[in-house]
């Protein structure tokens, strides 16, 4: 386990930046905020322990929300994010379960199982953190809109992200 | 006892995930208790270092965009200039005290962090306490209204953007002297809605919307943009108006600081009448 512990305080560290300076610069559309600092919960060892996988949600929400002046609301999305993981990995598991040593990256599983587990989870964060921001169901479709559009933005630059993430290791 | 202690390790997970949720979800709703706190926001110096680094890189592809903007400003300024030579061979100035003088002072500043399409759009400046500026003083560029400082650092300071939410301005209608309340409804970076315009305004489309200075905060008379569309909200009786906005928030860089001095005295004489 603590050999784990620089490259993904690495991990940390490159996602926050990537998504506060490059991604919230894009300013692609009102309708298109790609998240992709999720990626670091997502790519967490299968044996991560699941209060550490809440407790680390919760940090790079913060982390986020600091940089974003949005107190609370990143947090609470990447928390529940994190709450779904378990559950969402252990549907997708392989009949013999998940080989001790191996990450949820597209290296170990492939691409195509990396979706699905990406997809899930990329999008009930989204639509957490959007409906949450937005705090009321009044353009329930608009907002719906735009968690699907910048879910499908996000899940592009996750891609993007792990070709570039060619080590078993899944780390950039 | 012990029962309760194997309660909590047997639901631990989904107790930690309540506990971090209503975490999460207090400091949402107590957002007007926190969001003073410069630790909890993008005006620290972690956060605000990073910003600058990343903006001090990007800068240089915009300068040519830049010089054109400060040229434009400088012919504003000399024409300015000019009326104010002419009147004065004309009328009679008399000067009070230099501080008297001048209401308001200007602070330059560099924006080094920017977003328009979060719902809640904040900007980063490079200046902050160090250099006088203060939580709740306005922010103008040369085109027109910025934001409100919300919060400020040693050396930085963060600002809501007029693109958010949390935001409502008080403006008027240059023309007519009508005024009402201006905000961003959260979809189109150029629009902003104005409400609270009279049926009996007559606005037509084109004309300018400005600042009140009724507050503290703002000067009167800084643009903040053009009537672009106009429709009566039916039973009550007032415009919603849609605004077109003079600031391009995607292109912004450079941004003044206003303060307004006298401005805490202003407020101190208001306070008296919230009681009533």
């Amino acid at each position: 386990m603590i050999n784990w512990l620089p490259r993904y305080l690495f991990n940390f560290v490159a996602f926050v930046l990537i998504q506060v300076l490059l991604l919230n610069n894009l300013q692609l559309s009102t309708f298109m905020n790609p998240y992709i600092y999720v990626l670091f919960i997502i790519t967490l060892p299968f044996s991560t322990p699941r209060w550490l996988l809440l407790i680390l949600g919760f940090i790079t929400g913060l982390t986020l929300d600091i940089f974003m002046n949005t107190l609370g609301i990143h947090a609470s999305a990447t928390v529940f994010m994190a709450f779904l993981r378990p559950f969402v990995l252990s549907s997708f598991s392989p009949r013999d379960g998940y080989e001790p040593g191996t990450l949820p990256v597209p290296a170990d599983y492939g691409f195509g199982w990396f979706f699905k587990y990406a997809a899930i989870l990329v999008t009930t964060h989204h639509l957490f953190l959007f409906f949450v921001e937005a705090f009321s169901m009044a353009d329930f479709f608009s907002i719906l809109w735009k968690s699907i559009l910048s879910a499908l933005a996000s899940l592009i630059f996750i891609f993007i992200a792990m070709l570039f993430a060619r080590n078993k290791s899944g780390t950039l | 006892m012990r029962n309760f202690f194997r309660f909590i390790i047997r639901y631990h997970f989904l107790l930690l995930f309540l506990l971090l949720e209503i975490i999460s979800f207090s400091f949402i709703f107590n957002y007007n208790q926190y969001h003073r706190n410069f630790y909890l926001s993008s005006s620290n110096k972690i956060s605000g270092f990073f910003y600058e680094q990343f903006s001090s890189v990007v800068e240089y592809f915009r300068l040519r965009k830049t010089n054109e903007e400060l040229l434009r400003e400088n012919s504003e300024l000399r024409n300015q200039l000019e009326k104010t030579d002419f009147l004065s061979t004309t009328a009679t100035r008399f000067y009070i005290d230099s501080i008297g003088s001048q209401r308001y002072r200007y602070t330059p500043a560099k924006v080094i962090n920017n977003s328009v399409n979060k719902h809640f759009n904040y900007l980063t400046l490079n200046k902050g306490a160090d250099d006088g500026i203060l939580p709740d003083m306005g922010v103008i560029s040369s085109r027109g209204l910025v934001g409100v400082v919300l919060n400020t650092s040693d050396s930085y300071s963060t600002v809501i953007s007029l693109l958010n939410t949390r935001l409502q301005i008080s403006a008027r209608l240059r023309d007519t002297g009508f005024f009402g309340s201006l905000g961003w409804e959260g979809l189109n970076y150029r629009y902003a809605t104005l409400s609270g315009i009279p049926a009996h305004a007559s606005p037509s489309v084109g004309d300018a919307v400005v600042t009140s200075g009724y507050s503290s905060i703002f000067p009167e008379n800084i643009l903040i943009g053009t009537i672009d569309e106009i429709s009566i909200n039916q039973g009550e009786g007032f415009y919603d108006i849609r605004v077109l906005l003079s600031v391009d928030f995607k292109q912004l860089q450079y941004v003044h600081v206003v303060k307004k001095t006298g401005a805490e005295e202003q407020r101190e004489l208001e306070k008296l009448n919230e009681d009533d």
